[in-house]
This record gives structure tokens, C-alpha cells and sequence, in this order.
């Protein structure tokens, strides 16, 4: 997974709450089975609009997302996508669950700010000023303010290093895991009979 | 000290800890093609095989028509998708239920009817409503493509604890109201966020008194209000669904099983973080009016007339201030993961016997899954809605999703018992009201919405 430090340029502002995963990539184009690319299906149905502000050829890494952004379905399109079209850094009061973790599985940071600190940046947004994120300070710089956000610490290690969490488990925990299986045999034996059978 | 059942699914499958998160062993997991292809180009990518193939299952239904089984899939993309989904299940070891066969459905209506899905596992798949499966007592939650390989990889996952929420049914649910209409009430109690990093445990004398449908019609729901997982503990209402499943425990195993089965409840001295109480005895049937789950109303009310909610309106074409009921439908759709098992069938047939589809809609049965549509044929349901002028078609996600071939154009609005009514979610411009299937069967021959308690005497 590609690692994460430091994000600085310009901010997009999309400041629509609830935006769903079903907007950010719509179901149609689940059919495609690729993983890059898909920023040109991000937002369709919405592009249509000419005051959307989020364009194909966006260029700006942060986005300053509504409350509860990337609520709804699990697909890992959404971020796939959002990274297509360059962004790394997301700013919102609050953000779906699945996808929130998601974010951090492809190198995007997401970041939860109160509404205040959010609305501020917003503003810088639109004035087209340098946000200036570090996720080693745990702080969003801009010109008028620096802002500090809070974030689990095992998330943080593993952006920083771009850590892939498959293997990582395997490497550090492949014994933890033989040796819960070897418990679950005895307590819970219904679960294994299939494979007691094939052995 | 008392645990809460959602604490004792945890600590039973905690495989290593750090901080406040835990590697959490995952017992079962569900593939379907649109979440999984890149989950297995990742496996290929880093050289890794599948831990456990017997701990998966995988089924084809987000793209699959829902029409003419027998021939070829029309559309490129989907017959390509379904194909990989079954090509890279024979490379990796893991049993696909065809398309063609007995058993195929929506993936969260074959788990439960396999016996895939048990009380006091964990349970994972590449799909939010994974929490479906939380009905049975399982620890059921929707990953990303990405942990999905992970998970068939290592068996585990990562996963910080949730807080913990109860949400108490009390009374005994009204005539023509189901437990769909109490997944609404609920969403609409706390919001599309607002039991975002809850465990929501279901309880209270109403949600004992539900079939396992209508139970996995409430967990099904529970994403919608931003929870991941929602749980029921299991009763004798769960192992007397699960007896004889064809992947359930049997015999000793059975025996076994079930000792375990009958500790999973909430111990009675317990607390959880948030409580909620409703009262069913209070809830009449609702209805989806804006783009989002939360924007749902009992069915006899106004909507509102504020700005707030203008854009969702304007989206939906309804206006400020005026009666849902009589809104005039082109489309009813009953299905879906949420409602599309027997019991449901069964509650839209009951209103259907009694008309016809109104002139000018189009109405359609899609059955979740083959086991449902055969037992639904052997009580003759197929006939009712046939006759009433319904569709009858073949299982899968369809409109609920619109990724196959049924698909609703612009404008177009529809009475439907699936769980999203975002915007396109349909068909791009499509309108979607949410509600139950003897609400959607009710606004199908009349032509508009209507109070399904003022239908059925
Ligand atoms: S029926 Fe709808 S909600 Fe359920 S799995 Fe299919 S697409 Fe998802």
C-alpha cells in the first residue's frame, strides 16, 4: 500500500450531507472488475450538474466533505475511485464506518474535524488556499490556522509505512492464529467438521 | 462481570489484541461476483492461498437477470463478472452455488437458509448488509474488497470494538404493521448516523415474537442507521429455523452446538452504552419520502414543509406539506435481501389476492432466493400474483440495486420493500419509496401509495 506523510495543495469543497457510496460510484458501474481507472464513473449521475464541483481531471488532493460522507453500501470502488481522480486527504464531521476503513486501505486519509474547524476550512477551499496536512503532527495547516485531528494510532503506523495488512497479520500473528484454531477445534467442533471430515 | 451478547461474541473470537482494537477470528465469510474480483487479484498478487476454502461460500446476484435463467447472461460485463466469480473459486478451493442450480439467491438469503449462518459465529462479507446474518446471534459485519482477501487469507480481522446500543420492541405489533416498518422507525428515531460505531442488540417482546424473516428483516436494516452489525439473541424461533438446514450442525454436533447456542443472550444485569425503547403498539406503517434512509414518515402523515429537506423533494418530485398517501406509483418492486424471503412473499400475496395491479404500473415478485421461489410455488403464491398481474421472476438483487437489466428510467417512481432509497439507486432519476411488502403489494393495485390497514379487513 502506498504510504502517507505529508498532503499539501488545494481543497475541493462538497459540502452535501449523507453523501452515499451509491453517488460516489454508482451501481452500474460496479460491473466493471478493475481496480484502476474508475475515477471517470465518480459522481455520474452528479456530473451532470455544471455546478458539481468535483471534475474528472481534478487535480487538488484534499476534499472537504458533509457529514456522514461514504455512508451506505461497503464498495471499496468509492475510494478507488476518489484516489482515481488524485485525492488523498478527506475532511468531514463524520463519515460511514465501512468506509472510513476502506480509505486507510488504499492510502487515503480521512479525517474526522468538529463542524466549526470544518466550515473554516471549507472556506479556505473555496478561496483556493494551500492546505497543508501532516499526519506525522496529527495536524491540517492553513494559512490563518493550524488544527490538530485524532486518529486511532494503529492506523496512523501503518499509513506512515504503508503497511499491507494482510500480510503484516500473517507475519506477526500466524501462531496467535494456529493456536486459536486449535481452540476452536475443542470448543466449538461443529464449526470444524467439514474439514475433520476431508482429513 | 455481565456482558452484553455483542461482548461474548467478541471475546470469543479474539485471536490477539493491541490498544483497544483486537485480531478477531472469522469463522464464516460470503462472496458474490461484484465485491470479490479484486479481493482475489489481491491473493494473486502478494502469492497467498485461502486458509480455510470450507469456511467460504459464493454466490452469483447483484448482475444477474432475473429473467430466461436457461440462456446465456445478455450483458458482457455481468456474464464476465458471474464467469470470474466461478473461475476463481475453482483456483482457490471454494464452493459456488451456480447460477443454474437449486441454491442459488441473494448471498444474505442463502446464508441463513444453507446453515451457513449460525448463532455465535463471526460472520463476514463483502457487502453492508452483511448484518443481516446478526438475526441468528452471529457477529455478522460488511467489509471491503480489500478484507476480503484478508480475511481468506488469514482467517482474521482487525477490528476496534464497537459500543454498544439496545434497541427494546415492547408490546405486540399491530395489524398490517411488520418489522419492516419497526427497521424504519428506528432509522427514523436515531438517523442515518446515528448508531454509527454502535452494536445495535435487538430485544424486547416484539422481536421475540418475530419469525427469523422478520428478524433478518430488522438486522438487514440496521446499516441504515450507520451501525455495522445489528444481533438478536438466538431462541428456540432460531433453532427451529436452523434444525436440518443442509450446512447446519447435525446430530452430535447438533447437540453440542445448541448447549453453546442457549448462553448467547445479554447477561440481565448487563449495561449498554445507549438504550432505546419503542413501542410498537404505536407504530403504523412507514414510507420513504426523500433520498435517505431517515427521511421516512408514518404513513398518514404530512411531509414536512420546511426548506431543509428541499433538495431530496425535488429529487423525489413530491411537494412540501403534502399527504404521502395518494401519491400516485409507476413501479412496485418486492424483494431484495430485506423482503424477499417466504414470509414476506407471503404477506404481499395476502393483499394481492385481492385486485389487480392498477392500469399503467408494473409490478414485479423477485424472489431472494431459488429455495424461496420453489416453497413459495408449493403454497401457490406464484399464482396469486400471477393472476393479480405481477411478474414472477427468477432470484437476485435486481432492482434493489439495478446492476442487471431491471432498471427504472428517469421520473419513474416506485413503491419497493428494498432497504436504499438513495438517489439512482434504481435506475438513474429513479424514485424510490421504501416500505413493506403488504404496503408495496397494496400500492400496487391502487396505483398510489395507500394505508394497507384501510385494504385489509
Ligand atoms: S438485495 Fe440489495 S441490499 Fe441486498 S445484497 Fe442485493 S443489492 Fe445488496
Amino acid at each position: 500500500m502506498r504510504a502517507l506523510s505529508v498532503v499539501e495543495g488545494q481543497a475541493v469543497s462538497l459540502p452535501e450531507a449523507d453523501v452515499d457510496t451509491d453517488i460516489i460510484y454508482p451501481a452500474r458501474f460496479l460491473l466493471i472488475t478493475a481496480k484502476k481507472g474508475l475515477g471517470a464513473y465518480a459522481f455520474a449521475d452528479r456530473r451532470t450538474d455544471p455546478e458539481f464541483p468535483i471534475h474528472t481531471d481534478n487535480t487538488r488532493p484534499i476534499l472537504i466533505a458533509g457529514p456522514n460522507f461514504g455512508c451506505g453500501s461497503s464498495r471499496e470502488q468509492a475510494p478507488w475511485a476518489l484516489d482515481d481522480l488524485s485525492f488523498r486527504v478527506l475532511i468531514a464531521e463524520s463519515f460511514g464506518e465501512i468506509f472510513y476503513g476502506n480509505c486507510f486501505r488504499n492510502g487515503i486519509l480521512p479525517i474526522r474535524l468538529g463542524a466549526a474547524i470544518v466550515a473554516e476550512l471549507r472556506g479556505e477551499a473555496v478561496r483556493d488556499a494551500v492546505i497543508r496536512v501532516d499526519l506525522t503532527a496529527q495536524t491540517v495547516a492553513t494559512p490563518s490556522g493550524l488544527f490538530t485531528f485524532e486518529i486511532a494510532e494503529d492506523r496512523r503506523e501503518a499509513l506512515l509505512n504503508g503497511w499491507n495488512d494482510t500480510r503484516r497479520i500473517l507475519a506477526l500473528h500466524g501462531d496467535d492464529i494456529a493456536r486459536f484454531e486449535q481452540g476452536q477445534r475443542r470448543s466449538a467442533a461443529w464449526l470444524w467438521t467439514k474439514e475433520d471430515m476431508d482429513t | 462481570m455481565a456482558r452484553t451478547l455483542y461482548d461474548k461474541l467478541w471475546d470469543a473470537h479474539v485471536v490477539a489484541e493491541a490498544g483497544d482494537k483486537a485480531l478477531l477470528y472469522i469463522d464464516r465469510h460470503l462472496l458474490h461476483e461484484v465485491s470479490t474480483p479484486q479481493s482475489f487479484e489481491a491473493l494473486r498478487e502478494d502469492d497467498l492461498r485461502v486458509r480455510r476454502p470450507v469456511t467460504q461460500l459464493a454466490v452469483a446476484d447483484h448482475s444477474v437477470p432475473t429473467h430466461d435463467r436457461d440462456a446465456p447472461i445478455e450483458d458482457d460485463q455481468a456474464a464476465a463478472q458471474v464467469a470470474l466469480l466461478e473461475r476463481n473459486c475453482a483456483a482457490f478451493g471454494i464452493e459456488y452455488l451456480p447460477l443454474a442450480g437449486d441454491d442459488q439467491g441473494i448471498v444474505h438469503v442463502i446464508g441463513p437458509e444453507q446453515g451457513f449462518t449460525l448463532p455465535g459465529i463471526t460472520l463476514v462479507c463483502g457487502d453492508s448488509h452483511t448484518s443481516t446474518h446478526g438475526a441468528f446471534g452471529a457477529l455478522a459485519f460488511g467489509i471491503g474488497a480489500s478484507e476480503c482477501s484478508t480475511v481468506m487469507a488469514t482467517q482474521t480481522l482487525w477490528q476496534s470494538r464497537a459500543r454498544t446500543m439496545r434497541v427494546s420492541f415492547t408490546g405486540r405489533l399491530p395489524r398490517g404493521v411488520s418489522a419492516k416498518d419497526m427497521a424504519l422507525a428506528f432509522i427514523a428515531a436515531v438517523g442515518a448516523s446515528g448508531a454509527t460505531g454502535y452494536a445495535v442488540e435487538y430485544a424486547g417482546e416484539a422481536v421475540r415474537a418475530l419469525s427469523m424473516e422478520g428478524r433478518m428483516t430488522l438486522c438487514n436494516m440496521t446499516i441504515e442507521a450507520g451501525a455495522r452489525t445489528g444481533i438478536v439473541a438466538p431462541d428456540e424461533t432460531t433453532f427451529a429455523y436452523l434444525r436440518d438446514r443442509p450446512r447446519a450442525p447435525a446430530g452430535d454436533d447438533w447437540s453440542a452446538a445448541l448447549a453453546y447456542w442457549r448462553t448467547l443472550s445479554s447477561d440481565a444485569d448487563a449495561t449498554f452504552d445507549r438504550e432505546i425503547a419503542i413501542a410498537v403498539e404505536r407504530i403504523a406503517p412507514h414510507v420513504t419520502f426523500g433520498t435517505s434512509p431517515d427521511q421516512v414518515l408514518p404513513v398518514g402523515a404530512t411531509l414536512p414543509a420546511g426548506e431543509q429537506l428541499s433538495k431530496a423533494m425535488r429529487y423525489m418530485g413530491v411537494e412540501r406539506g403534502a399527504p404521502i398517501v395518494g401519491l400516485a406509483i409507476d413501479h412496485a418492486f418486492i424483494g431484495s435481501c430485506t423482503n424477499g424471503r417466504l414470509d414476506d412473499l407471503r404477506a404481499a400475496a395476502a393483499i394481492a389476492q385481492h385486485g389487480q395491479v392498477a392500469p399503467g404500473v408494473r409490478a414485479m415478485v423477485v424472489p431472494g432466493s431459488m429455495r424461496v421461489k420453489a416453497a413459495a410455488e408449493a403454497e401457490g403464491l406464484d399464482q396469486i400474483f400471477l393472476r393479480a398481474g405481477f411478474e414472477w421472476r427468477e432470484p437476485g438483487c435486481s432492482l434493489c440495486v439495478a446492476m442487471n437489466d431491471d432498471r427504472l428510467p428517469p421520473g419513474a417512481r416506485c413503491a419497493s420493500t428494498s432497504n436504499r432509497n438513495f438517489e439512482g439507486r434504481q435506475g438513474v432519476g429513479a424514485r424510490t419509496h421504501l416500505m413493506s411488502p403488504a404496503m408495496v403489494a397494496a400500492a400496487a393495485l391502487a396505483g398510489r401509495i395507500v394505508d394497507v390497514r384501510d385494504v385489509v379487513t
